[in-house]
Formats: C-alpha cells, sequence, structure tokens
C-alpha cells in the first residue's frame, strides 16, 4: 500500500542508499574516527569489521536517525502541549457541557496504549487533504507526530488540571471579591503562580515520549530503530553485532534522556520546598 | 443595575438586610438575619465559631450567593440573579483572614493589579495612588517586597491596602488578626482603626472584645445562624441581656 504512494515516503533512507549518506558524513567525521580507523583497517582487507568498528562505521547515520526521533519528540510536544493546555483549560472552564467533553478526551488518550494511538494516527488520517485546490501530502512521519501528540495532549491537559487545582481557593476568592472575571483570574493570577509546577511533570512526559518514538519503526517509519535494523542486516546479520548496535540505540536515548531525569528531579525538589 | 440604585442617598442605611437566609445543601447557616447600617458607621459581629459569622459578611459582597432574603448595599439590591457584580464589588471591600496576596506579585503590583484589569484606570495615576496607600498601611520600602518576603501583619496590611486601591464605601474584614502572632496584630489593629477614624464603613468579624469594644459602633452577637443579641459596645458588655452571649462573653474575656 504504501510503496505505490512516493508521497509516504518521506524519510525511506534505504532506497536512496545508506552509504551515500554515511560517506558525507563520515568525512564530516573524520577527525573522531581517525582515533578507531587502525583497528578498522586492519581488518578491512580481510576479516570481518570488530563490532566496535562495526557501529563506529555506522555511527553518523545512527545518529542521523536518532536525530530524527529527536524532531519527532519536539514536534509532538509542541502540538500535544498546545491541545493539552486547551484541553486542561476546558476541563476547568465553566461550560459543564465542554468540561464533560474535554475529561472525556482526556481520560480516553490518558489511558490508551501510546501504540495503539499511533496505529490510529497512521490508518485513520489519510494520506493527503485537498484544501481548496492544494493538495496537502501528510507522510508517515507526520501522522506519527499526531499519533504521539495525542498522549502527550492528553497527559498535559491532567498537568494542568492538577495545577490549577494546586492553587488554594482562597485565591479565586480574593481575586474575585476584587471583581476580577474567572478569566482574568485564571490568566492573570492562578496560571502565573502554577505554571512552575507543570514544569518536571511535563518534562516527564517529554522523556517518556522521547523513548516512545522508536515505536514510529513499528508502522514504518525511519528513524533509529528501524535504521539499526537496516544495518544490522546490512552487515550480514552477525549475530554478534546484535548488542552492540542495538546497545548504542540505548546508549544514546540514555544520555539523552537521563540528564532530563535529573534535572526534573531537582526541579520537583526546588518548588516542593517553596 | 438595580432601579434603587440611583436613587440612594446617605440618609438611607447603606448596608441593609433583611431576613437573609443560607443553606449550605441541608445545613442552615444562616437563619433570617436582618440588620442595618448608616454611612461611617462601624460593626463587630462577634460569636461563637461556626455560628455563620464568615458567611454573613461573604453574602454582603456576594461571595456567597444567599438563598432567601434581601441585601442592599447603596440601595443596590445583591440578591438578583441580574446583579452587576463589578458594581457592588468596587463599592465593598473584603480583607480575609489568610491576607490571599498574589504571591507571584509584589505588593506594589498586587495592590495595583484590580484597578488597572479591572477598572482599566491610568497605570500612572494608580501607581501614585498605591504608593500612597502603601505610605498609609506604613509599609513604606516595601514595595517591591512578594509577599513571601513579608511578615504576617505586613501582607495583611498589604491586603487591607489591595482592597482599598478599589476605593470602596464600605469594608469587610473577617477576622483579619486571627492568623497574626500577638506583636503584629496591634499593627493590623492600628490601621484598620485610622480608617474607621477617616470614616469609613467596617464591617468587622473579631475576637479582639478590646478592640470591638473601642471601636464599634454596634455590637452584632450571633449564634447558630441568628443575631441573638446587639447594642452599643457599653451596654452589650456590661449588660447582656441573653444567656447565650453571657457564657460566650464569660469564655472569651
Ligand atoms: N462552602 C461551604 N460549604 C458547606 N458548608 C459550609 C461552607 N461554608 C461554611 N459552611 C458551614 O457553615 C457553618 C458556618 O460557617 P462560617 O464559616 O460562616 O462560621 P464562622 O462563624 O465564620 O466560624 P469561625 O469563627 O470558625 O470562622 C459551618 O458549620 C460551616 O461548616
Ligand atoms: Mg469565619
Amino acid at each position: 500500500m504504501r510503496g505505490a504512494l512516493p508521497v509516504l515516503l518521506p524519510f525511506r533512507a534505504p532506497e536512496r542508499g545508506p552509504p551515500t549518506l554515511t560517506r558525507a558524513h563520515l568525512v564530516m567525521l573524520a577527525v573522531a574516527l581517525a582515533a578507531l580507523a587502525p583497528a578498522a583497517l586492519a581488518q578491512a582487507s580481510g576479516a570481518p569489521l570488530s563490532p566496535l568498528a562495526v557501529v563506529w562505521k555506522w555511527t553518523p547515520l545512527l545518529l542521523a536517525g536518532f536525530g530524527f526521533n529527536l524532531l519527532i519528540s519536539f514536534a509532538a510536544m509542541a502540538i500535544g502541549t498546545a491541545a493539552g493546555f486547551g484541553l486542561g483549560l476546558a476541563q476547568l472552564g465553566s461550560s459543564r457541557v465542554l468540561r464533560g467533553l474535554a475529561w472525556a478526551l482526556t481520560q480516553f488518550f490518558r489511558n490508551s496504549p501510546w501504540l495503539v494511538l499511533l496505529f490510529f494516527a497512521m490508518f485513520l488520517i489519510p494520506f493527503q487533504v485537498r484544501i481548496g485546490g492544494v493538495t496537502i501530502p501528510l507522510p508517515d512521519w507526520l501522522k506519527a507526530i499526531i499519533g504521539f501528540a495525542l498522549p502527550v495532549m492528553a497527559n498535559v491537559s491532567e498537568i494542568v488540571r492538577g495545577a490549577v487545582r494546586s492553587v488554594p481557593t482562597p485565591q479565586w476568592e480574593s481575586a474575585d471579591s476584587l471583581a476580577f472575571t474567572p478569566r482574568q483570574t485564571m490568566w492573570m493570577i492562578i496560571l502565573p503562580q502554577c505554571i512552575k509546577r507543570m514544569i518536571p511533570p511535563w518534562m516527564n512526559v517529554y522523556s517518556l515520549i522521547t523513548m516512545a518514538t522508536v515505536q514510529a519503526s513499528v508502522v514504518g517509519v525511519t528513524e533509529m530503530l528501524t535504521l539499526t535494523g537496516q544495518v544490522h542486516a546490512a552487515e550480514g546479520g552477525r549475530p554478534e553485532l546484535f548488542a552492540p548496535l542495538y546497545g548504542f540505540a540505548l546508549l544514546c536515548f540514555f544520555v539523552y534522556c537521563y540528564p532530563i531525569d535529573l534535572m526534573t528531579a531537582r526541579l520537583e525538589r526546588r518548588f516542593q520546598v517553596r | 443595575m438595580s432601579a434603587a440604585a440611583p436613587t440612594w442617598t446617605a440618609e438611607r442605611p447603606i448596608v441593609e438586610l433583611h431576613d437573609v437566609h443560607k443553606s449550605f445543601g441541608t445545613v442552615e447557616v444562616l437563619r433570617g438575619v436582618s440588620f442595618s447600617m448608616m454611612k461611617g458607621e462601624v460593626i463587630c459581629v462577634i460569636g461563637p465559631s461556626g455560628s455563620g459569622k464568615s458567611t454573613l459578611i461573604r453574602c454582603i459582597n456576594a461571595l456567597v450567593p444567599i438563598n432567601r432574603g434581601s441585601i442592599r448595599v447603596e440601595g443596590q439590591e445583591v440578591n438578583d440573579p441580574a446583579l452587576d457584580k463589578l458594581a457592588l464589588r468596587r463599592k465593598v471591600g473584603m480583607v480575609f483572614q489568610q491576607y490571599n496576596l498574589f504571591p507571584h506579585k509584589t505588593a506594589l503590583q498586587n495592590i495595583m493589579m484590580a484597578p488597572l484589569h479591572v477598572l482599566k484606570q491610568d497605570r500612572r495615576e494608580v501607581e501614585e495612588r498605591a504608593r500612597l496607600l502603601i505610605r498609609k498601611v506604613r509599609l513604606d520600602g516595601k514595595e517591591d517586597s512578594y509577599p513571601g518576603e513579608l511578615s504576617g501583619g505586613q501582607q495583611q496590611r498589604v491586603a487591607i491596602a489591595r482592597s482599598l486601591a478599589m476605593r470602596p464605601q464600605v469594608m469587610l474584614f473577617d477576622e483579619v488578626t486571627a492568623a497574626l502572632d500577638p506583636e503584629t496584630v496591634k499593627e493590623v489593629l492600628n490601621t484598620i482603626r485610622e480608617l474607621a477614624e477617616e470614616g469609613m464603613t467596617c464591617i468587622l468579624v473579631t475576637h479582639e472584645m478590646g478592640f470591638a469594644r473601642e471601636i464599634a459602633g454596634h455590637i452584632y452577637f450571633t449564634d447558630r445562624g441568628v443575631i441573638v443579641e446587639h447594642g452599643p459596645p457599653a451596654e452589650f458588655f456590661a449588660s447582656p441581656k441573653d444567656e447565650r452571649t453571657r457564657q460566650f462573653l464569660s469564655q472569651i474575656l
């Protein structure tokens, strides 16, 4: 199904052949490579490359894939945060119907497996939309971003609701007695007070969604995990390469996410003290 | 706007309650409260915990909607589905036991916010007034302090200034010294005393009997949602008639 439609092939490295990409990056990373080059060259003549050398050789491509994971995570986070903020405020709004609807949406998307949401996004969103006379293609990676934005939205919605609820009601009363409208109270008095409290849980969601982006490989979006598999295959699928290659992917995510988690914990502690 | 509003004159009561009833669920908290006061008067409401004092004064600025009866402020009916809340709350300022300052704003900003954003008044004029109010409550130099950097008594005086910035006609004080250290109670009471001396109409819920006796023109004693007894302080404290009043006073004095 996907093969027939070029619009659905946005980031399909294999078609163009990974070596092209690799060589370009190899040049850029020549200096760094020099350190490992002797070992690699020594084996280049006949014997297969050592696992470490293989990882090293493919590092530029794998890192480009990782960069794509990050891109997906940024975009999903941005869209999900904006939508979640609106949904969270709707959960706190004065309209009963809207409140109920926002609550239901939040609960639904918060309690669905992310991978299932991703599948839904992939298969329910059309591959292109026509607005007026213009056809806008919706490539797989864009659909994946939307698929990941859904759980982000639901989680941000709850974060907003929880933070606003954590502001003591006397704040509302004193604003009310000064004739602030509910909207003014929310935007000028309540939200500025609790925005800080939203940051740690929000960062937590970010860390989780970053790690979840590898699920995009399941629905055919080429990202780091997909590339790792392809590299493994390109190297003949040698079993001893499995651990180093996938270990490298793990390492990338760990090195990226762990500092975020550390910072989250630190902020959490700091905001708790106040 | 209530039709009666434009016709109000200072010869008529500024605050007038008639047979006010209020229930929370099945709990009747106010069971027919009536009183009235003239402009410039100061009254104190005293009574045991849970007798409905807070509820009573919260009804006056419509923070709590009532079930039955009538409340008029400068002739404006508060118990009206089409109530002009802005008009009412400009007239009635309120100070709470827990100060409830906005923690993310400085003292000066706390005072300026409502006139700026609710009344949409000119910033320069508002700031000038806010600085005068800071001086009035004797907090010169604390303009740029955040509530968290101020003592309870200082915060409460900022809260009073914040309320005064709306130029209210009536001030409601709900046990505003109850959360304070004994040393800082005095500062806040002094501020209220000065206000009263300037002719501000004040309704105070308080446990400070000495202050009530000194400042109030009239004392109201509430118990279980009704006014049991009232009178000028000299009379009220010297010869309480009702048994419940006597009991309460003997416990507290
Ligand atoms: N929002 C509310 N919902 C339900 N019950 C309430 C509410 N506010 C007050 N009550 C009840 O109404 C009664 C009177 O409360 P209120 O706060 O007016 O008393 P009070 O005289 O101010 O007491 P205190 O001296 O302790 O401040 C209490 O029994 C209280 O539990
Ligand atoms: Mg009370």
